[in-house]
Formats: C-alpha cells, structure tokens, sequence
C-alpha cells in the first residue's frame, strides 16, 4: 500500500516542528553568547588600558593610574585556600554518609531537606550569620579564617549535592562486586564508589569555589576592608616552626570588594580599574571551570561500566 | 543419556551445605516458602524456573546479599560443611559468609581497574600483601577461568576495555582468586552472545571436578547442559529437585514436566 497523502502532511508538519524547536534552542544559545560577548569585549575594551604587570603587583591607591589589586588577589586566594580545606573534606564526608551508610527515615529525610533549603538561603544570610557567630560570639575578626568560613558554609550544600549525584551515578551492581568478595562498606567506599566518582565530585568541588570567589555579598557584611596596603603574613617562615598560621587572622580585602569599591568611586579614571578587575576575576572562574572540564576528562577516560 | 546405573545414591555423595525451612521475606511479602534443598559436594546445582519465582532470591541468601538493604528477614537455615556453620544465624558475620563464598552476577560487573587490579582485589581486602603472591595468585585464577593467554600481555589495561564474555570470565576469576568454598553463578551468560555463553558453559564443566557450584539459569538446556541436579522453583517454591536427567527426562511432578516441556513460563 502506498503513502498516503494525509500521512505524507503529517510527517511534514512533524519534521517542521521538529526544526522550529533546533532553531529555539540555537537562538537561546546565541543570545546566551551574544550577551556574554558582549559584557566580556565591554570589560576588555574599558579595562585594557590597566591591563599591566603592575596592576597585579601593587596595592590600591588614591591614584587611580598606580592602584594595583595585589592586596585583593592575594587575599581571595587565600580565602579560597581557607573555603577549600573545609567545605572539601565535610561536604564529601556528608555527601558519602547520605548517600552509603544514613539509613531512610525521617531524621536522615529532614537533614536532606535541610541542605536542599541551605543551597536556597541568600548569601547575605551567610554573610549575617558569620558576623554574629565568627566575628563577634567566637571572636575572629573580619579576617581571612572567618571569611573562608563563611563561603565554606555558602558552598557546602552545593559540594554535599555534587558528592551525591556523583556516587548516585556509580552503578549498584560495582558496589554488589565489591561486597559479595567481602568488601566491609568503607573498603567499598574507599576502594570503589569514591574513586569512580571522583571526576563528578571534583567538578562539583571547582563549579562551588569558583562561586564563592565572586561573592560579595558575605564578605562585605563581615566587614572585610576594602583599602589595605599589606598581605597577609606569609604561611612559612625562616625561623623555626617554619610555618605560620598568622595570616588566617589577617584582615583582608577580595577582589569583588575591590572591584565594588572601585566602581562607587566617584572619579571616572577608577572605571578602568574596575573592569580590568572584573576581567582578573571572570578570567580566574574561567580557568577554574576549565580545569574541571579537564579533570572531569583526564579522571573520566577510564571510567565505564 | 542413560547414566541411571552409574549414579550413586544420594546418602552416599558428601554434603557442601543444607537448606532447611528457608523462608526470605521482602519487608512484608514473602518471596522464598520453607524450602528444602542440599547442596552436593562438587557438584553443579542448576536452579530454574520462571522469572520471579525466587531463583535469585534463593542464591542471593547464600552470601547473605540480602543484609545489604533494609526491611530484608530471613528464617530457617543454610548450614554449610564441613564446619555445619549455619550461614543465616544473626551471630555469623555477613562479610565472614562472602569471604568463603564466591558470586558471579548475571551482568559482567568488573571494576573500572586494571584486570589485574580486579582479580587481586579479594586478596587484597583478605589482608595480602606480597606482590609476589598477588603475582601468582592472580595468573592461577586467571588460568583457572580460562582468560591468561588473552591477558597474559595486557594485565594493565582496564578490565571494561574486555569483550563482554572475557569480562564474564574475568569476574570468575576475581571470584576464583578468593578460593571459594561454593561459587554462586547468578544467570551468568544472560547479556552474553551465544560463543561466550558456549566458553562459559565449559569453564562451569572444568570446575565443578575442584568446586561446589550453585548456578541459577533462565534457559533450561543450560540447566541441562552443565549441571549435576536441578532445582524446579515456583512462586517461592521448590517444587522439583533431583538429578537433572531425571528431573528433565522422568519429572515426578505434573508441572514441572509442563515448565520444562515449554508448556508454559
């Protein structure tokens, strides 16, 4: 029997919509990268001129042709540093509890609640909650310690959420493998679901730093300065222990601060910096997420199941 | 296939384990019913019947598989010899069950590790060592699950990298490395072609003379083919057991004749 006709229009209609939902998605796309393109070549173009070695080797200054953002990179990596070592460990450790050893009832239902609501809270909670707790009920100071606190608690429910989407993907027959040779549950953990969702946790880990390091919001309420003409104390030292931990109690400044100081000045010359600033952080979340595409990568050529 | 003058009485064939009364229940609903079966020394036991009539549930006990996931009970007992352990009494330690017994699943499931990697596992977590004796061990269970001359050169590699049959065999031989008291084949060539299922099926021949198998199978001439005894389950019945030929040629009940004649299942 031959094609109808009627059959004929109704796979033509069909294949129309089927290329009006393609042309949707590309220009949503393009919009997308238009926008992105068009903000990234602003900030090129109004920060260039500030774009020089110096730039990142001096501190701020009343003048806006000298006033470089050492103070501020500096200090959002060490902040970094701070927010990694703590959101890292307990967001993995909470992310591999939930997902291999809470046993399902409500306590372990309202703890996942709780952490799905954490991801939702406004970072400017955080930033109130750590100037009542950190700074003034423990007492440390608008520093780089208290600082990494706070985004580490910004980011963990983003971290605890990677982790267990990562293990969740770890197929159950691997763990069954595991166990039926007499695998205890932590050599199961250790041995296999960890390593096998390590590229998924580490892309989760960077995708959660590189949104702490462009928050604004928390640093500024804890009080963070936004002039200081020094770094941190340098964590070693000549004379023995040859370590120092000094520079956790620090007073800061990161570069969002900057760049937000930047911007409110009234002078047009500090408009510059603050788009080679912008550009200095845009391009640190850039290379950041490009290292978890190139982890994910590496980690994930030998992954199959 | 008249074998009947050489088969020896079944008091006189020694005993690897003996289920008694075994009942296994899924929260509420109960999927095994008080079933009675033993498992002979060195030989190879073929569980059937249709999908969802308890066959896996029933293997699944044996390494207590089940105490890994909450709202599991078991009743009655799995005693094995020769030490007549009862492996379900809530005292045995799970992990002491699995480290005796061995289980091959119905999907080749190898590590994303090196094939060496995979087959030292179980050595590893039973606490050796010595590289040298991983070294050995490792091509011993290799050979025995007839994969060394394929790996021999490439031991490195990573074991998903295998075609799915060697990857079948490759588990056997992580299973074999432990030196299991009783190797637990759950439907072991059900996602394989029909030339890995045939290398499979011959590995099964070669090492029931060393081991007691336990072998669950959906395709009967399987059944037929590789094992000694046949268990006929049913809704979490064991409706049938005896020697597979007569279990096969001389049922003695009306409905498993049916099952095994394609009148239904």
């Amino acid at each position: 029997m031959a094609v109808s006709v009627h059959l004929r229009q109704t796979i033509e209609r069909a294949k129309r919509r089927d290329l009006l939902f393609v042309a949707l998605g590309v220009a949503a796309l393009f919009l997308a990268f238009c926008t992105f393109l068009a903000l990234f070549t602003n900030m090129v173009s109004a920060g260039w001129e500030r774009f020089h070695p110096g730039f990142f080797t001096q501190y701020a200054s009343r003048r806006a042709e000298s006033a470089g953002i050492l103070a501020a990179w500096v200090g959002s990596f060490a902040v970094m540093i701070v927010t990694g070592l703590v959101a890292v460990p307990l967001g993995i450790a909470s992310g591999i509890y939930l997902e291999e050893y809470a046993p399902r009832n409500r306590l372990t239902a309202l703890i996942e609640i709780n952490i799905s609501n954490l991801a939702g809270v406004p970072s400017i909670v955080y930033g109130l909650l750590a100037l009542g707790m950190f700074v003034h009920y423990f007492n440390l100071g608008a520093s780089v310690l208290t600082a990494g606190l706070t985004l580490a608690l910004l980011i963990l429910p983003v971290v605890i959420v990677a982790t267990r989407e990562a293990i969740r993907a770890v197929p159950g027959a691997i763990r069954e493998a595991a166990y039926a040779l007499g695998a205890t549950r932590w050599q199961t953990v250790k041995d296999h679901v960890l390593q096998y969702s390590l590229p998924g946790i580490l892309t989760g880990v960077i995708i959660g730093l590189s949104r702490a390091i462009g928050e604004t919001a928390p640093i500024v309420t804890i009080g963070a300065v936004s002039f200081i003409a020094f770094l941190p104390p340098a964590p070693v030292t000549s004379s023995f222990p040859f370590v120092s931990f000094d520079w956790l109690a620090s007073p800061f400044t990161a570069m969002p601060i900057q760049i937000f100081n930047w911007t409110s000045r009234p002078e047009e010359a500090f408009q510059a910096n603050a788009s080679a600033a912008a550009l200095v952080l845009v391009l640190m979340t850039l290379a950041m997420n490009a290292v978890a595409i190139w982890l994910r990568y590496r980690l994930r050529r030998n992954l199959s199941w | 296939m008249n074998e009947e003058l050489k088969k020896p009485e079944l008091d006189s064939l020694a005993k690897k384990a003996q289920v008694s009364d075994l009942s296994f229940f899924y929260g509420a609903k109960q999927a095994l019913k008080s079933i009675n079966l033993t498992v002979y020394d060195r030989k190879v036991t073929a569980l059937i019947g249709p999908s969802g009539c308890g066959k896996s549930t029933f293997l699944r006990c044996f390494n207590r598989m089940h105490d890994l996931y909450p709202g599991n009970r078991y009743q009655g007992e799995i005693r094995l010899y020769p030490d007549d352990v009862n492996l379900l009494a809530p005292e045995i330690d799970p992990i002491e069950v699995r480290m005796r017994l061995s289980m091959v699943f119905q999907k080749p499931n190898p590590f994303p590790k090196s094939i060496f990697e995979n087959v030292a596992y179980g050595l590893r977590i039973r606490g050796e060592r010595s590289r040298s004796v991983l070294i050995d061990r490792v091509e011993e269970a290799l050979k025995g699950a007839a994969l060394w001359n394929e790996v021999k050169d490439r031991l490195e590699d990573v074991a998903t990298t295998l075609s799915g049959g060697q990857q079948q065999r490759l588990c056997i031989a992580r299973a074999l490395a432990c030196d299991p008291e009783l190797l637990l084949f759950d439907e072991p060539t059900s996602a394989l072609d029909p030339i890995a299922t045939a290398s499979i099926e011959e590995l099964i021949h070669e090492l029931r003379e060393k081991i007691t198998i336990l072998i669950v199978t959906h395709n009967m001439q399987q059944a037929a083919r590789v094992s000694d005894f046949t268990a006929y389950m049913y809704l979490g019945d064991l409706v049938e057991f005896g020697w597979t030929d007569d279990v096969f040629f001389r049922p003695r009940q009306k409905q498993t004749e049916d099952y095994i004649t394609g009148r239904f299942g």
